[in-house]
């Protein structure tokens, strides 16, 4: 008896959070879209994730200035995964659940990505990543889209750029075992360099965190390679750069878009100047379409733009393209308009979706400078 | 060849930072048996008090000029002994007749405090700073010899000598052996025990400092949780040497950077603190003294 009245209450209870459910559905039609985004805007990669934050931020900004998108207003929450995957897992589901949000933007972190990734799915929400390059993100399901290149291209871009442009045959590679992004980009980057007749003469590696690397950079020495191809995070490459020199290991680095940040000077100083990187865009390109959005960006924070609020600036833009295409704001419907993205005119580029869900455009080399200052030295085009 | 010297050059000069924090490790556990495992982030504040002091005088976070390096040092070097002082009255006194593990606990405590407080209060984000100028490596025929390096080895053997003499052959040295051995007895013959250990604590704060300030000027980059993983190897050189031994200390450390920079160098990165730490296991299986501590007999 005393079972069955509470079996009884729990299948009300059960019942009365389901109308309530369905309630705030109905509500929530007037009201703002949510939109989540899970960020690192503390920790070791904080710069990726406000660049991010800002890029977003900017343009829903504009497009709510605009009147938003089917006459309601975007509202972005942001929360923090302090640059560790079991974080933005959390963060994910805790968007999901409790803020019910119609769409998740973020990671840039590949590996911060692919523990976000299965929760959007499972859940049926669509999930753009503004600049995780890792294959793995988007092949995790059909509601899983990003805003970049892919490490295969980006290796493959370095790949061409040492043999072709800087016309180097032997050259060494250390990668952050503990990085899915580095590990990556420095497979690819072997595969395709090897390919085009050059040697990789020695392959070390480090553990995101460290901060001695002089043991592999010895190691790496001996070979007397022409360049490193150093796939790493901003924050190490700064170290590794400095430690080099400090070993009398004078050959450039190379590296890609995870070098991208303010910081990297700062911590790497002059022993950067000559490396190369691969990214997103420049902020030195002519094109009318990167000068108004730099213009615009700094005109409100003051700030230039790296390449990480030029993805996340596209990164939104794809979402309300797709939004604004949608029959409908449900989950599915928006996955389907973005599936079928053609042509969309970003910052970074035009933007088209492959079968996979990922975008096809090209890339540029910078070389840094006197200074720390980015100079725009090639843009290589997808094959 | 020359690698084998490259590695053995980087890992003394790794292994002397180690030894260097390792020192106010043993000093502590010598007076007190308590393992201050907020050592580590004393360390960091360290480091973190050099960055802001100068940044706020030169504007200028890296390479200072001599005067302006040695005001930033003995600055950050007298707030980490004003708050290894606090720790100790505040955090651990009360504690002192409680059991060790109550102790211990609350040293744990205090490490995260200052861990956590650190990144609200610094906030997250590593900044670059570095207490040395900046100077070109000196090459001996291939061999690169980082005069950073050279400055942090020759510190850290001249504050082990200082530390040795103070040790044995002062007043208050003297007093620190007496307490060391029974704090109660000692007590009675007239040593002020409240003063003694709050004067450790102090004495192992700065060296803390100091030891933070090398190690931005080696790795330039500092933030809130430095502390976590210098601090924790710098015990493993501790129970390597012998804790509460001062050479033991310095020996522990040199052997725990040799063998991370060797285990890095001829087999694989990855496994650099997986050695560290199963040195601290075999250490304890085989000689719980450490390599030059005494096992004494239980004082009954």
């Amino acid at each position: 008896m005393r079972l069955r009245s509470t079996v009884l209450l729990l299948a009300a209870l059960v019942a009365c959070q389901k109308q309530q459910g369905s309630g705030l559905v109905g509500a929530d039609a007037k009201g703002p879209i949510v939109i989540g985004h899970v960020a690192s805007t503390t920790g070791t990669e904080a710069t990726f994730g406000t660049s991010s934050d800002r890029g977003f931020r900017i343009f829903f900004d504009e497009l709510n200035a605009k009147g938003g998108i089917k006459g309601r207003q975007i509202k972005l929450v942001t929360l923090d995964d302090q640059g560790k995957p079991e974080e933005a897992a959390t963060a994910a589901t805790r968007l999901i659940a409790s803020d019910h949000v119609t769409a998740l933007l973020g990671e840039v972190a590949s590996t911060r990505s692919l523990w976000m990734a299965p929760k959007a799915q499972m859940a049926h929400v669509p999930m753009i990543s503004p600049s995780s390059t890792n294959e793995k993100v988007t092949a995790v399901g059909d509601y899983i889209f990003r805003a970049c290149f892919i490490d295969a291209f980006q290796g493959f871009v370095m790949a061409k750029f040492a043999h072709e442009t800087l016309k180097l045959s032997k050259v060494a590679i250390l990668k952050d075992v503990r990085n899915d992004y580095s590990v990556g980009l420095a497979k690819v980057f072997a595969e395709q360099f090897t390919k085009m007749g050059g040697t990789i003469v020695a392959t070390e590696s480090f553990s995101q965190g460290d901060v001695d690397f002089k043991a592999q950079l010895t190691n790496i020495k001996a070979k007397s390679p022409e360049a490193i191809f150093e796939p790493g995070y901003y924050t190490d490459t700064g170290l590794i750069a400095r430690q080099a020199k400090e070993l009398g290991l004078a050959v450039p680095l190379l590296g890609g878009d995870g070098w991208d940040s303010e910081k990297l000077y700062e911590i790497g100083g002059a022993a950067l100047e000559g490396s190369y990187f691969s990214n997103h865009y420049s902020v030195d390109d002519p094109s009318p379409r990167i000068q108004a959005f730099v213009a615009h960006y700094k005109q409100v924070t003051g700030l230039v733009p790296d390449s990480l609020a030029a993805q996340a600036y596209d990164a939104a833009g794809m979402l309300a393209d797709a939004m604004t295409r949608a029959p409908d704001l449900s989950g599915p419907s928006i996955r389907d308009a973005l599936a079928t993205m053609k042509n969309f005119a970003g910052v970074t580029g035009d933007i088209s979706l492959d079968a996979n869900r990922n975008p096809v455009k090209p890339a540029v080399v910078l070389k840094i400078g006197k200074g720390g200052k980015y100079e725009f030295v090639t843009r290589i085009q997808p094959e | 060849m020359i690698e084998l010297l490259q590695h053995i050059v980087d890992g003394l000069s790794l292994g002397a930072i180690y030894a260097l924090i390792a020192l106010g490790y043993t000093m502590v556990y010598g007076v007190l048996k308590l393992i201050n495992f907020a050592h580590g982030d004393v360390f960091m504040l360290g480091a973190m008090m050099g960055y802001y002091a100068s940044a706020k005088w030169s504007g200028e976070a890296q390479n200072p000029s001599f005067w302006g390096a040695a005001l930033v040092g003995i600055l950050s070097m007298a707030i980490c002994g004003v708050v290894g002082f606090i720790i100790e009255r505040v955090a651990y006194r009360p504690l002192r007749n409680a059991p060790r593990i109550n102790s211990l606990i609350t040293a744990i405590g205090v490490s995260f405090l200052l861990e956590y407080g650190g990144q609200n209060l610094f906030g997250p984000t590593p900044n670059p700073f570095g207490i040395l100028p900046r100077r070109e490596a000196l090459n001996l025929g291939g061999l690169s010899l980082g005069y950073v390096d050279v400055i942090v080895f020759v510190v850290s053997i001249a504050l082990m000598l200082i530390l040795q003499r103070i040790v044995f052959h002062t007043r208050i040295g003297t007093a620190m052996r007496a307490v060391s051995w029974n704090a109660q007895v000692a007590s009675l013959m007239g040593i002020n025990t409240d003063f003694i250990i709050s004067f450790t604590f102090v004495l192992g704060s700065v060296l803390a400092a100091a030891a933070g300030l090398l190690y931005a000027s080696k790795y330039p980059s500092v933030h809130p949780l430095m502390g976590l993983m210098p601090g924790l190897k710098a015990f493993v050189a501790a129970v390597l040497g012998g804790i509460g031994n001062v050479p033991g200390a310095m020996l522990g450390g040199l052997l725990l950077g040799l063998a991370e920079q060797l285990v890095a160098g001829y087999w694989s990165s990855s496994w650099r603190d997986a050695v560290a730490f199963a040195m601290l296991i075999i250490i304890l299986l085989v000689k719980p003294s450490g390599i030059l501590g005494r096992s004494d007999a239980e004082k009954v």
